[in-house]
């Protein structure tokens, strides 16, 4: 139970952390912010390294090598896709 | 490494997320903002990697390296034009990704007989909860991928008893989820409900029309933070869960204002089908004898005489790829001393902000582009407003307080009121909503038929001639 409220505690600070940084950026960015914050969605990958490495069954080696390689494709082309708009938006002069 | 040294890591990683997400707010702060976010998640993963657990590195490395060259390549290559469906894909990957971990994890706990995690209903109720929003959001995400993309029908596909479907998959899925919460002995009821969930998320989103997809995937962009924060609560991982929360916070507000700037409910979006029926009723009354069209000459010595000049881009200027030749213009008429800015309508393009996105490729400054409400006030000051491949975002009909009008209450952007309207434009044809546009018809707007891209280079030329 503890453990529990100590995790919704930190649940909860956060989504008004987010809602309170979100709110600020302008609509101009909004694109590169749906891109960025997906990339940063792509956190699962945290979560799925341990199990892809256990070498426990077939069956958890399989899918921990799915999960690890969708959520590093989620990260490195949210990423990477992020810079690229954020580039143009560098004052040309 | 002991526990508590990663979770402080951890805790940066944190910190570097919120300070990348804050980066956002301001375009000059905005790369080096990415860069923190990339590096808390470098940092996340290094030091995930040192866990004693981990006796393989060979399925990670290849997990890593499979998934960084899809994700690489993709991101790499994709235009600029079809970055919501881009964004769509990567979403689905996320969202699977966290599924298949959530099952990874289950099943693993099922083959160490791990009675105490399976016994705990924290355990067994995030994991059916980031599992079944994991599995919605990557199958709605695959299907606004195709329909972003052009592979199916973009109109919905509305089929006879579809609210009962999706209420039996719903409740199916809830069902299996409590199942699997009430019996974790097993994990067939855990895998039957992502089947169930998987095809929930393809039947929720085909009914919905390609011009609601902004909605779509900025709702899907949220689900896929709350389920990569459900499994931070799987395992008890307080980065997973900040994360997670700050996505799911991003995807709900961009969600909400994309709704208030068409003035729908998030219900409407989603369950209404609308743009499935066109109605022509009142366009004859409305345009017969009323449109008048010019040519590229007319317009041009309209635009030589203005001194401000607005330009409202749409999404068909961007389909037409005309943008680089808008760019040529604007500094045509600047170099005349016309003072020229871009009205950005909230739902301009296909996704949040995408207009913006696609003119800054075709380097016209980031200052020139105003949003609805800063722009509005100064129609008045404008001598000729360039309508280009925009349709129901300039329609006055959405001020009328008719329930019948399906843009009613829409915000709109004001360019009645400027002094005159050039529109830019293939044909009469309506836009979205479906409906005829009074504007086309008024005493002060001209047509110019054709091409936005051939229409833009016709003005060029006939600029630089007069």
């Amino acid at each position: 139970m503890e453990v529990f409220v100590a995790a919704l505690t930190i649940f909860i600070l956060a989504l008004f952390l987010g809602f309170e940084i979100i709110t600020k950026v302008p609509p101009l960015l909004h694109t590169p912010l749906m891109s960025g914050a997906n990339a940063i969605s792509g956190i699962t990958l945290v979560g799925t390294l341990v199990t892809a490495g256990s070498q426990l069954s077939t069956l958890t080696t399989v899918l921990g090598f799915l999960a690890v390689a969708m959520a590093t494709a989620n990260v490195v082309g949210g990423f990477l896709v992020t810079h690229r708009m954020l580039q143009m938006f560098r004052r040309k002069d | 490494m002991s526990q508590a040294l990663i979770n402080l890591f951890y805790l940066a990683a944190a910190v570097l997320f919120i300070l990348g997400l804050k980066g956002l707010s301001h375009p000059r702060t905005a790369v080096r903002g990415n860069l923190m976010g990339s590096a808390g998640m470098l940092l996340a993963v290094v030091v995930t990697l040192l866990d004693q657990r981990i006796v393989s590195f060979q399925i990670i490395l290849a997990g890593l390296v499979v998934g960084g060259l899809i994700g690489g390549i993709l991101a790499a290559r994709v235009a600029m034009t079809s970055m919501p469906q881009m964004v769509a894909v990567f979403n689905g990957f996320g969202g699977a990704a966290s599924a298949v971990a959530v099952g990874a994890v289950v099943e693993e706990a099922l083959a160490r007989g791990m009675i105490e995690q399976l016994t705990s209903a924290q355990f067994t109720v995030a994991s059916a909860a980031s599992g079944m929003i994991g599995a919605v959001t990557f199958t709605g995400s695959m299907i606004a991928f195709t329909k972003l993309q052009g592979l199916i029908l973009e109109k919905p596909f509305l089929f006879p008893g579809r609210h009962v479907v999706n209420l039996m998959l719903l409740v199916g899925s809830l069902g299996l989820s409590g199942w699997f919460v009430a019996d974790p002995s097993s994990s067939l009821s855990f895998w039957l409900m992502i089947a169930a969930a998987s095809v929930l998320g393809i039947l929720l989103v085909v009914p919905i029309g390609g011009a609601d997809m902004p909605v779509v995937i900025a709702l899907l962009n949220s689900y896929s933070g709350l389920a990569a924060a459900g499994v931070g609560w799987v395992l008890n991982n307080s980065v997973l869960i900040i994360a997670g929360s700050l996505v799911g916070a991003a995807g709900f507000i961009l969600t909400s204002l994309m709704c208030r700037a068409m003035n729908r409910s998030l219900t409407n979006v989603m369950f209404a089908g609308v743009g499935a029926t066109i109605s022509k009723s009142d366009e004859e009354d409305i345009y017969t004898g009323k449109i008048k069209s010019a040519s590229a000459e007319d317009v041009a010595m309209m635009l030589d005489g203005a001194r401000r000049v607005v330009i409202v881009p749409g999404y068909g200027m961007a389909v037409a790829q005309a943008q680089y030749v808008v760019h040529d213009l604007t500094q045509l008429l600047e170099s005349k001393d016309v003072e020229v800015e871009f009205a950005i309508h909230p739902v301009a393009g296909r996704m949040p902000g995408h207009m913006n996105v696609l003119l800054a490729e075709a380097s016209i400054p980031y200052d020139k582009l105003l949003e609805m409400d800063v722009i509005n006030p100064s129609f008045q000051q404008t001598d000729v407003t360039l309508v280009i491949g925009a349709n129901d975002v300039v329609n006055p009909l959405a001020r009328e307080d008719d329930p019948s009008i399906p843009i009613a209450g829409m915000p709109i952007l004001d360019v009645d009121q400027s002094r005159s309207v050039v529109i830019v434009k293939r044909s009469l044809s309506p836009g979205f909503a479906g409906i005829a546009n009074p504007l086309f018809a008024a005493d002060n707007t001209v047509m110019l038929f054709g091409d936005a891209k051939q229409v833009a280079m016709d003005l060029l030329a006939a600029m630089k001639q007069g």
